[in-house]
């Protein structure tokens, strides 16, 4: 059985963030078909500002399509999204640029410009943003691979990357200019405990100094309940369960119990 | 089975009217684009370099060996009906009318053309347009726009180039290797070739850029699906290319000797 819950505009969360009234990503209904495919079947979503939602469900799930429209990479077929109170449906390419501007993206798969080194991908958007001081370009590239745990590595070439270096450069240049909303799309997948943590520590301490608000999707549950305010789970195109980490551990759903223990259903 | 027919034919010219008026949009995008949008300098910089400089070799050779071939064929020709000294005059026409640029377009889209599709393609199957656009960047601003400018300085130039090295070769076999007389050579082929002829020329390499560099563009921006689809695109932009140069070719001729009547200059 599956519900669709509505969520209130404004969202009671646990103690851990502050929050102003006003959600700063809004999604209403939202419907996405590929093809002959039924991905999103009606997603409601609302992520308070400052707030760290993390989204978990089964791979091929459609998390990753979640994210690429709540930025406009992939136009809806139904339903609403704002971001920071606008609404991005219908706007064109051009239109969507100031709303990319405050949103940093981690894709799955790093997504790194193949024709530049790993500090030309981490000042991309620096230099985009039309910061032209060669010094301060140097200071935050230093600045980013410290983060990231790359020193020495800026001269490499992408193709020359590891996965997890991959996302982490990936990381580093979606968080450079300091959007002051980040979608991670499995921030931890494929690195090793020690840097996972590191990440964790980062994505934390993003949503404490900077009030960043967050949206991560993961399967990793150790990132989940440290990172999140709230966990969602979708599943079957629908927000099927969210709340907080201690709710959803709580939960007696079998569904999602089989998810958080890692257990195959119709096991014998 | 009549009416089958039709609706497929109608399906065709449906995809082509559609295929025309996507890349009428790119051409307007980018244009707009280039007009409004701070330029990227350093962008147009390299491509100027990937095109106009690296392209040279190949159309030096285009150009050298067509003009030498050109002019011995019209040489045995001309050579029976004793006017061999005009050799130079038609060989100048043909290189500055039709040889140069249509040569000069059909290499330059084998070698720049198919890069393009396939780098902007790779770029599109692997997210890499995404996250431009997620990073606030339009594609055809960071992409289309610094080949377009690169292609249009550079197309006329490369042209111009390939003609003076047919014209060049031409010269040698003709006078070097066949025995007319260089003096009467030159005379007639500066008689002979007139204002129109060079624009003209330089015209087509103009529209000729306009027409690899957004069937290029186009097919890499559109490619999909991993290795296969960028190679599907790649060669569907070649082929594309070099038909339409083919085809406005002919257009462009009859539109420029509208334009540049005979007796013009
Ligand atoms: N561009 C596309 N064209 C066609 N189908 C797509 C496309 N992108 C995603 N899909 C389909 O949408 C479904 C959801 O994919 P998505 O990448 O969102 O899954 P996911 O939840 O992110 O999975 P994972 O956890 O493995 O990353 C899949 O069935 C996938 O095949
Ligand atoms: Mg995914």
């Amino acid at each position: 059985m599956t519900t669709a819950p509505t969520i209130p505009a404004s969202v009671a969360v646990d103690g851990r963030s502050n929050l102003r009234a006003a959600p700063m990503i809004a999604v209403r209904g939202l419907k996405k078909r590929i093809g002959p495919q039924d991905i999103l079947r009606g997603v409601d979503l609302s992520v308070a500002a400052g707030e760290t939602l993390v989204i978990i469900g089964r791979s091929g799930g459609g998390k990753t399509v979640l994210l690429k429209n709540l930025i406009g990479l992939m136009q809806p077929n139904e339903g609403e999204i704002w971001i920071d109170g606008q609404s991005i449906i219908g706007l064109g390419e051009r239109q969507l640029e100031a709303i990319r501007r405050k949103v940093g993206i981690l894709f799955q798969g790093g997504a790194l410009f193949d024709s530049m080194t790993v500090e030309e991908n981490i000042a991309f958007p620096l230099r985009e943003a039309g910061e032209r001081d060669g010094r301060v370009i140097e200071r935050k590239i230093a600045e980013m691979l410290e983060v990231i745990e790359l020193e020495g590595q800026q001269k490499k070439m992408p193709v020359n990357l590891s996965g997890g270096m991959k996302k982490r450069v990936g990381l580093a240049r979606a968080i450079i200019n300091q959007p002051s909303c980040i979608l991670y799309d499995e921030p931890t997948a494929g690195l090793d405990p020690v840097v996972s943590d590191s990440i964790n520590r980062l994505i934390r301490r993003l949503q404490e100094r900077y009030h960043v608000t967050s949206v991560v999707v993961t399967h990793d549950m150790k990132n989940a309940f440290h990172v999140g305010d709230r966990i969602a789970y979708l599943h079957e195109g629908r927000i099927y369960f969210h709340g907080t980490p201690a709710e959803i551990q709580a939960s007696p759903d079998p569904l999602i119990q089989d998810f958080l223990i890692g257990r195959a259903a119709l096991a014998d | 089975m009549v009416a089958r027919f039709l609706t497929g034919i109608g399906g065709v010219v449906l995809a082509f009217f559609i295929y025309l008026g996507e890349l009428v949009m790119l051409a307007a995008e980018s244009v707009r684009s280039a007009l409004t949008h701070r330029m990227r300098w350093r962008l147009f910089l390299r491509q100027m370099v990937d095109i106009g400089l690296l392209s040279q070799l190949v159309v030096v050779i285009t150009g050298g060996f067509t003009g030498a071939v050109f002019a011995a064929q019209t040489y045995f020709q001309f050579n029976k009906l004793g006017v061999a000294s005009g050799v130079g005059a038609v060989v100048s026409a043909a290189l500055f009318r039709e040889l140069g640029p249509v040569l000069t377009g059909l290499m330059v889209t084998g070698r720049v053309g198919a890069a393009m599709s396939a780098e902007i393609g790779t770029m599109k199957v692997t997210e890499q347009i995404d996250a431009l656009r997620a990073l606030a960047v339009h594609p055809v601003d960071y992409l289309v726009v610094p080949r377009m400018l690169a292609m249009m300085v550079s197309m006329p130039l490369l042209v111009a180039e390939c003609i003076g090295f047919g014209l060049v070769a031409a010269y040698f076999v003709s006078v070097n290797l066949l025995d007319i007389s260089g003096p009467y050579y030159v005379a007639n082929m500066v008689r002979w070739t007139l204002m129109r002829d060079i624009i003209m020329g330089l015209t087509k390499g103009f529209c000729f850029a306009i027409l690899i560099v957004f069937i290029s563009c186009h097919k890499g921006l559109n490619s999909r699906e991993g290795a296969v689809g960028v190679g599907r695109a790649t060669t569907e932009a070649v082929v594309n290319a070099s038909l339409a140069i083919l085809i406005s070719n002919f257009f462009l001729t009859m539109f420029l000797n509208v334009i540049f009547p005979a007796g013009w200059q």
